[in-house]
């Protein structure tokens, strides 16, 4: 039988919603993901519906189903309880819940980079897990997970194959724009000129790549370097991260859950 | 000057002009005593008595400004431009950039600059600029009506652009233009021979000074100015140093708004006055335990320019957390050169005074001087606004920001936004890095 879920963390990002439900010990033990929906209450509504069908109503081990949640991403704010259910709530940052996050996940400091759908980040977190510094991408979307998607679609490659592809490539074509919509515009002239897909693709890794380095350096570099959300999903960016930093990539078990699974965390600290 | 003139005058400025302005505070000054507040005043202190008194004073220097062309000659100048010489010569003084910042805060500021832009004027430079080359395009201001000038002063003390922009006004309005032009210092103290060249500036001036104003300066009146100057500087350096007590009394949201004498109406018994009463109020405020923010539990300082068409936001929002903006080097400027200030020898002490202010010195000294404000006013953070086009204030504040992290481990966030141009600030953005830099801070 699945342990009793006594808290929750909801990270509602721009691009996907994820949910994660841990025991009275922090563990890991339920978990949800969906594409990001602009109704955000709604979404929320449901998964918390979903967890409470699929925990509580499964484990039936207590009376009241009174889980605490904290939310973080940038819909934080729009998280509620539905009516008539209100235990502790919280919005709280994913600076600091992706910290906790991967500091219990991991049980080490060091410099974590998440990238995400329409952000980026890198937190230097000290060898007790605190914040002790951190950079977010600039106003645009450079350097995050929808400057490849949009690109991705331009190049008629499936999201989950691009990594793939770029890898592949003996050629590499430096793209000098980091903005992602002068990107796009540069990717429709550089096939117009005929130049291959793949040297493209593995051009724009590079890029969204060099972007991060560049905020890993505002932050510094304290080894180890760990990466975690939705784009680890795609093998080159882990392995260009390595090839620019010089570094081993650390990832944790669920990467795109870490923000999430922090906030859960923080939720049991309220109970 | 006409009779006509004159009474015309008197009539708008002192009659009229002063009845209204003088009820407006009557009423603002009513409605304060009941304790209302625009502000979020669950978590900030009461605005300052003192708040009418200066609206009133200010919005009549403007309204002067309005009809100065009746009756007295007018000089246009940079905020840090030795202005005692003009004043001492009678001149009507207006500060462009302070007419920036009032668009700035009346959220105007964006409709003016395009003007500029449309008549070419890039987006690259300083949004002050775009506001008042906008604003001498189109006539547009809420201030009511810019006088036109008669002699234009820039000093290259805050930045380089000063110098393209007063040439752009000089052309525009075909009036002579004094250019100071202050050495950088990059390392130390200034060099002997860079404080002369300034000085020997300032001397050559004085004749085309005179001319436009047609009368001699009279060597007493300079020194009374220049003593009012320093008497103004010192009352502001103390306000801003009360601010070392814990809790803060007043935030450096309160000061931003509170520096307009200071700046445009520098060496004026009235900004004398002014700011002993703001000293006796903060005075009040230590004495009955009020502070800037309700239940402060850490203190910030702020780099750069202010974020003009957001003060309110970013005040209530860091209130919320119980986070007071106590210090800014900005506002520090206009207090921590008053020692320099010799009223006895005027063209010495002001050729030192107008070399040394924080923009006309290196990074190195900008550190320092922020090092030396956590230290003195107990903080616990800085935050550094990247302003998007004041490029002389915002160059190192990477390596600051390293270097206070590392050297002091004091938590420092660069906040990129644009002191006038309200379209480089992205609200979500920024109260993202301010919510995860205030969790940070706990």
């Amino acid at each position: 039988m699945m342990k009793e879920v006594r808290a929750l963390g909801v990270d509602v990002g721009s691009t996907t919603v994820k949910m994660v439900g841990v025991d009275a010990e922090g563990n890991l033990v339920w978990h949800f993901l969906e594409q990001a929906d602009p109704r955000v209450e709604d979404q929320v509504e449901r998964f918390l519906a979903r967890a409470r069908h699929e925990t509580f109503e499964a484990s039936q081990t207590s009376k009241v189903w009174n889980a605490p949640l904290v939310a973080t991403g940038y819909g934080r704010k729009l998280v509620h309880w539905p009516e008539g259910h209100r235990p502790a709530t919280r919005s709280v940052t994913e600076i600091t819940c992706h910290a906790k996050g991967i500091y219990r996940e991991l049980a080490h400091g060091g410099t974590l980079v998440d990238i995400g759908g329409q952000d980026s980040k890198v937190i230097g977190i000290s060898p007790k897990g605190d914040v002790v510094d951190f950079t977010m991408n600039d106003k645009c979307a450079a350097g995050t997970g929808r400057f490849l998607e949009n690109t991705a679609h331009r190049l008629r490659v499936p999201l989950e194959q691009m990594g793939q592809v770029a890898l592949s490539a003996s050629e590499e074509v430096a793209i000098s724009s980091t903005c992602t919509v002068f990107a796009e515009s540069e990717v429709i002239s550089l096939i117009a000129h005929g130049v291959a897909v793949e040297a493209i693709l593995r051009g724009l890794h590079r890029s969204l790549v060099k972007r991060v380095v560049a905020m890993i350096r505002t932050v510094g570099l304290v080894p180890p370097l760990m990466l975690s959300g939705g784009v680890v999903q795609n093998p080159a960016v882990p392995r260009m991260l390595e090839d620019e930093t010089g570094e081993r990539v650390i990832v944790p078990r669920y990467p795109q859950l870490m923000g999430a699974y922090g906030a859960a965390l923080i939720a049991l600290d309220l109970r | 000057m006409s009779v006509t003139k004159a009474c015309a005058y008197h009539f708008n400025v002192n009659l009229m002009g002063r009845a209204f302005l003088r009820l407006q505070r009557w009423q603002a000054e009513r409605k304060a005593a009941t304790g209302a507040s625009r502000w979020k005043s669950d978590y900030l202190a009461p605005p300052l008595k003192i708040a009418p008194r200066t609206k009133e004073l200010v919005a009549r220097h403007w309204l002067q400004g309005r009809y100065a062309n009746l009756n007295r000659k007018v000089a246009w100048v940079t905020s840090g431009a030795p202005v005692e010489l003009l004043k001492a010569l009678d001149f009507y003084v207006l500060y462009p950039e302070n007419h920036a910042a009032i668009c700035g805060t009346a959220r105007v500021a964006v409709d003016i600059a395009a003007e500029a832009e449309n008549a070419g004027y890039s987006r690259d430079i300083c949004s002050y600029a775009r506001t008042d080359i906008g604003t001498v395009l189109s006539g547009k201001t809420p201030v009511g009506k810019l006088p036109k000038p008669d002699l234009l002063l820039a000093c290259t003390n805050i930045c380089q652009t000063v110098l393209q922009w007063y040439r752009v006004l000089a052309h525009h309005f075909n009036v002579p233009l004094i250019l100071i032009d202050t050495p950088f210092v990059y390392y130390g103290e200034a060099t002997d021979h860079a404080v002369e060249y300034v000085k020997r500036q300032l001397e050559e001036a004085i004749p085309v000074a005179e001319k436009v104003a047609d009368k001699r300066l009279d060597e007493r009146k300079l020194k009374q100015v220049a003593r009012l100057s320093k008497l103004a500087s010192e009352l502001w350096l103390e306000i801003m140093e009360r601010n070392q007590h814990q809790p803060a009394p007043i935030s450096a949201f309160d000061e931003f708004i509170q520096m307009a004498p200071i700046v445009e109406m520098r060496g004026d018994a009235a900004t004398v006055d002014l700011y002993a009463a703001l000293l006796k109020e903060v005075d009040e405020r230590i004495a009955r335990g009020i502070s800037t923010v309700k239940g402060e539990r850490k203190r910030l300082l702020w780099d750069n320019l202010p974020i003009w068409y957001r003060l309110r936001y970013l005040a209530e929002l860091l209130a919320e957390h119980g986070i007071a903006l106590v210090a800014s080097t900005y506002t520090n400027a206009w207090g921590e050169l008053a020692p320099l200030i010799d009223p006895e020898r005027p063209f010495e002490s002001a050729a030192r005074t107008y070399t040394y202010p924080i923009l006309n010195r290196g990074a190195g000294h900008k550190l320092a001087t922020i090092k030396h404000m956590i230290e003195a006013y107990h903080l616990d953070g800085v935050i550094l606004h990247s302003d998007r086009s004041c490029k002389p204030y915002s160059i190192g504040q990477i390596d600051q920001r390293d270097k206070l992290i590392r050297d002091c481990g004091v938590p420092a966030l660069l906040l990129e936004a644009d002191h006038n141009d309200a379209r480089v600030f992205a609200e979500e953005q920024v109260a993202h890095r301010l919510a995860a830099f205030v969790e940070m801070l706990e």
